[in-house]
């Protein structure tokens, strides 16, 4: 369980985020949504200590984010960020071999090697695994960062924007491999993200952000509501129900 | 590995001409009254042995900068470390002529690690680095630095070991006066145990949090080795310039940045390069000597362009 208590960031006197409050239960896929400047990345980056905050606190499994060493936390939790502009030159296998540092800092047991197989051969890039990370393509580069994570194996997964650079198949694959680490393994998945209809389809629970501040939390059902999607993004838009499904028509 | 298969034996290759070349004749020596014996002991291997260390020191030091600062055109003569470790050894031999080389060499460590934190504080300050500002800042900084010290030793006098420092030269280089650099070795012995953090710095700052490194405590460990090894060289022969940034770079386009992997390669090339200079250097105009820092500033120049105008460099 991620509990999340007050927790406050400002630049200057612009509180980026505003007094959140909330619990993220174990288990199942957690889409945060809200417009530009909502706050939900950086949200995300407080919760996964990437970024100190100016109040609050976030407990991960009764631990402080805050107090808690970096390599304890880093075997619970882990994040994917957006932007992944690294310096060294890597090849994808490397990349991925690194998801084990919290356990094996750099010497890889027999147990590492069989991670790095798996979640290279779960993102499909098995053909690609010696390639270098500036020889594939924005998507490509994509699911090694994704499985980077999968290899970190923690109980909590947080991904910011996953589906930035990708195109159509591969957005989907991704939402279903998050599908399938929550439905599969258990695992507590997060993910910011700005395609609504993404989020309907396949969350748990949407949490929306607005201005630094929780707007709404609940089910796709509770949250895909004209009403809501007016209040979160301004924008007029129609709801269908295509099955169990329900889908955002905001294009006109 | 197979790279250094083929590395090791070119830079044995090397050593031996090394040791070889030279203006005093060994032939006439080796069995006659010792002398070229002499020769070999006190003046060629210690020039040779001090050409390794160097080389392998300043390249491992180069990579570190790299992926310390992100980028891949850094290295301690672009970083200000370089001239900030000179300063040192200009204050300490105004304020305390006395000290021995080893106390001078601390003060330079020092003031190299804070010349060197100063330019990271400073790159953290520039949020959207382009590729290109950061070794330029780099330089800029080096360049007030190096002013400083100028005037300074253009007061005291002492204009000509500022030359010695910021040029390297190994044709100084006898038994007993290049031992500490048997340090910048040791130092590179604990860079490959710690290959892997540094690796992981190279990903980021967000990406090594996540994996749960201590940031702040590995940035700090890889400062003072890249303080320490430039204050050495500094101290003892003088700067190399340009090492530090071919080798790591040349390296990263051949086989990646898996540091565990490649640092021993980099370390040997390193060796290799300042030994395949130094050994030109005392070839072209001999019997007289061209200094290994004009011949690397040369060659290095002309990569560093090569490197800027191609961008096959994947800085970050």
């Amino acid at each position: 369980m991620i509990e999340i208590r007050d927790v406050t960031k400002s630049y200057g006197s612009n509180a980026v985020v505003d007094r959140v409050s909330m619990t993220l239960p174990t288990g199942g896929l957690t889409s945060i949504i809200g417009p530009n400047g909502a706050g939900k990345s950086t949200l995300l980056s407080i919760v996964s200590r990437l970024m100190p905050m100016d109040g609050g606190q976030v407990l991960v499994d009764g631990l402080d984010v805050s107090h808690t060493a970096g390599e304890v936390l880093a075997r619970r939790l882990s994040i994917m960020r957006q932007d992944n502009h690294i310096t060294a030159r890597l090849s994808v296998r490397d990349l991925v071999a690194f998801g084990r540092y919290p356990y094996s800092k750099g010497r890889l047991t027999a147990g590492d090697v069989e991670h790095i197989e798996r979640s290279i051969a779960y993102v499909g890039l098995k053909v690609f695994e010696h390639r270098f990370l500036d020889e594939l393509s924005g998507g490509q580069r994509q699911r090694a960062f994704i499985a980077m994570v999968l290899c970190q194996d923690t109980d909590y997964m947080l991904f910011d924007e996953p589906l930035n650079n990708l195109d159509m198949k591969h957005a989907v694959e991704t939402m279903k491999l998050l599908r399938r680490l929550a439905d599969d393994f258990a695992k507590t998945v997060v993910v910011v993200l700005h395609d609504i209809n993404f989020a309907s389809a396949y969350s748990d629970r949407i949490v929306a952000m607005r201005d630094g501040r929780l707007a709404f939390e609940g089910t796709p059902k509770d949250m895909i509501e004209p009403s809501r999607l007016q209040a979160i993004f301004d924008v007029d838009c129609r709801v269908h129900a295509v099955g169990d499904t329900r889908l955002v028509n905001y294009f006109e | 590995m197979k790279s250094l298969l083929i590395a090791v034996p070119v830079i044995l290759l090397l050593a031996v001409v090394s040791v070889l070349t030279g203006v005093g004749s060994l032939a006439s020596g080796l069995d006659g009254d010792g002398r070229g014996w002499l020769l070999i002991v006190e003046s060629r291997v210690p020039r040779t042995l001090a050409l390794m260390l160097a080389g392998t020191g300043l390249a491992v030091a180069g990579t570190i900068m790299q992926m310390l600062a992100r980028n891949r055109f850094v290295e301690p003569s672009t970083a200000g470390t370089a001239e900030s470790a000179a300063l040192g050894m200009l204050v300490t031999m105004i304020f305390a002529p006395t000290l021995p080389v080893a106390g001078k060499m601390a003060v330079a460590a020092l003031t190299a690690l804070a010349g060197t934190a100063l330019f990271l504080k400073i790159l953290r300050q520039i949020p959207l680095r382009s590729v290109l500002m950061v070794p330029l800042v780099g330089i800029m900084l080096g360049g007030v630095i190096s002013a400083v010290t100028t005037f300074i030793a253009y007061r005291y006098d002492m204009m000509q070991s500022m030359g010695a420092w910021m040029s390297g030269d190994f044709s100084g280089v006898l038994r007993g006066r290049y031992e500490l650099l048997w340090i910048a070795f040791a130092l590179t012995l604990i860079a490959y145990v710690t290959a892997a953090r540094f690796t992981v710095i190279g990903m980021g700052e967000d990406i090594a949090r996540n994996v749960g490194l201590d940031y702040n405590k590995v940035v700090t460990l890889g400062l003072c080795i890249v303080s320490m090894v430039t204050a050495t060289v500094v101290a003892t022969v003088g700067m190399v310039p340009f090492l530090g940034l071919i080798v790591p770079n040349v390296i990263s386009l051949v086989v990646g940045d898996n540091l565990r992997r490649t640092l021993p390669l980099i370390a040997a090339t390193g060796a290799g390069l300042v030994l395949a200079c130094d050994i030109v250097g005392r070839m072209i105009i001999a019997p007289y000597e061209i200094p290994v820092g004009t011949v690397m500033g040369v060659i290095g120049s002309v990569v560093f362009l090569y490197l800027l105008l191609s961008r096959r460099a994947h800085a970050g």
